[in-house]
């Protein structure tokens, strides 16, 4: 039993084969760059810069996990390091993001009730059947794009990475009531965006 | 005490923007009863924010897709790019 189970776990360790990384992983490292990022080059960048320090540390692989975690764990934290560095090297940028869309358009400064032209309509999103709706992602990448980065960053390390609120806060150095008020403000703006290129 | 909070109350059930937040709040972490309860009785009402709970699900799922999804990308590098960054890779892997 002892050894059979030994045996499996050998058989699932992984081993690092770099020449091949190009090749297996580039487009996928790519991918989750660019669409946490929204940035060409710096994905690009980013995807090189994880190649070389992975190569930096090939005796640091313990074959727990696959190859291609591995990879990605270490593009992870690149990533997380661009977004530290945008938020804190732009100064109080992340305040004034929040005031200039102070008026928070889609909502009575009064009441809060939606905008008349505001309001959620159904157009198909309600239910998830997205087959043959690929646009609809893709007018989600574009309104993706427009949000101001720290927005982006915070949105998708939650929903995208599933990380901690507690984590997201302290790597972007975001208190917690912002981060709830960047989350909340980031899906109504999705959502109109959505919205409003659908109909 | 008890007016104060009758009054918040109050205040929650009949805000779209208070209730989109906490229906945004409780996808990712958790809401206390009150509001819990507020948000039910604001959406029993609100037709509107019905639909907005439906659609904020679904970008939710929406974006999880953009990554993890399972068709391929349209998204990938060039060949010119993946070739100098091979060339990088072998270098290195001579020199050790």
């Amino acid at each position: 039993m002892e050894t059979h189970r030994n045996q499996f776990v050998q058989l699932e360790k992984a081993i690092l084969n770099p020449q091949l990384w190009v090749k297996n992983y580039a487009d996928y490292l790519y991918n989750y760059a660019y669409t946490r990022l929204n940035d060409d080059e710096m994905a690009r960048d980013l995807v090189q810069e994880t190649f070389l320090a992975a190569l930096e540390k090939t005796e640091k692989f313990e074959g727990r996990s696959s190859e291609r975690t591995w990879l990605t764990a270490i593009l992870k934290n690149k990533v997380i390091d661009v977004y530290r560095k945008k938020s804190s090297g732009l100064g109080n940028s992340f305040e004034k993001t929040l005031s200039d869309t102070d008026q928070f358009e889609f909502f009575d400064s009064q009441n809060g009730h939606w905008k008349a032209e505001d309001q959620p309509k159904t157009f198909g999103l309600e239910e998830y059947d997205l087959l043959g709706k690929k646009e609809l992602s893709h007018i989600l990448q574009k309104c993706l794009k427009k949000l101001p980065g720290l927005w982006l960053a915070v949105f998708t390390m939650k929903h995208m990475d599933d990380l901690a609120s507690e984590t997201i806060c302290s790597q972007l150095n975001v208190t917690d009531s912002n981060f709830w008020v960047i989350m909340h403000r980031t899906k109504v703006n999705l959502r109109a965006c959505l919205q409003k290129n659908w109909l | 005490m008890q007016e104060l909070s009758k009054n918040r109350l109050k205040q929650i059930s009949y805000n779209c923007r208070q209730a989109t937040f906490l229906i945004e709040k409780k996808q990712t972490s958790k809401i206390t009863l009150r509001e819990q309860f507020a948000l039910k009785f604001h959406l029993a009402g609100c037709s509107v924010c019905r639909i907005y709970l439906k659609q904020s699900l679904t970008i939710n799922r929406m974006v999880k897709n953009l990554f993890y999804g399972n068709e391929p990308s349209d998204l990938t590098l060039d060949d010119h790019f993946k070739q100098n960054l091979q060339e990088r890779i072998d270098q290195y892997l001579d020199r050790k």
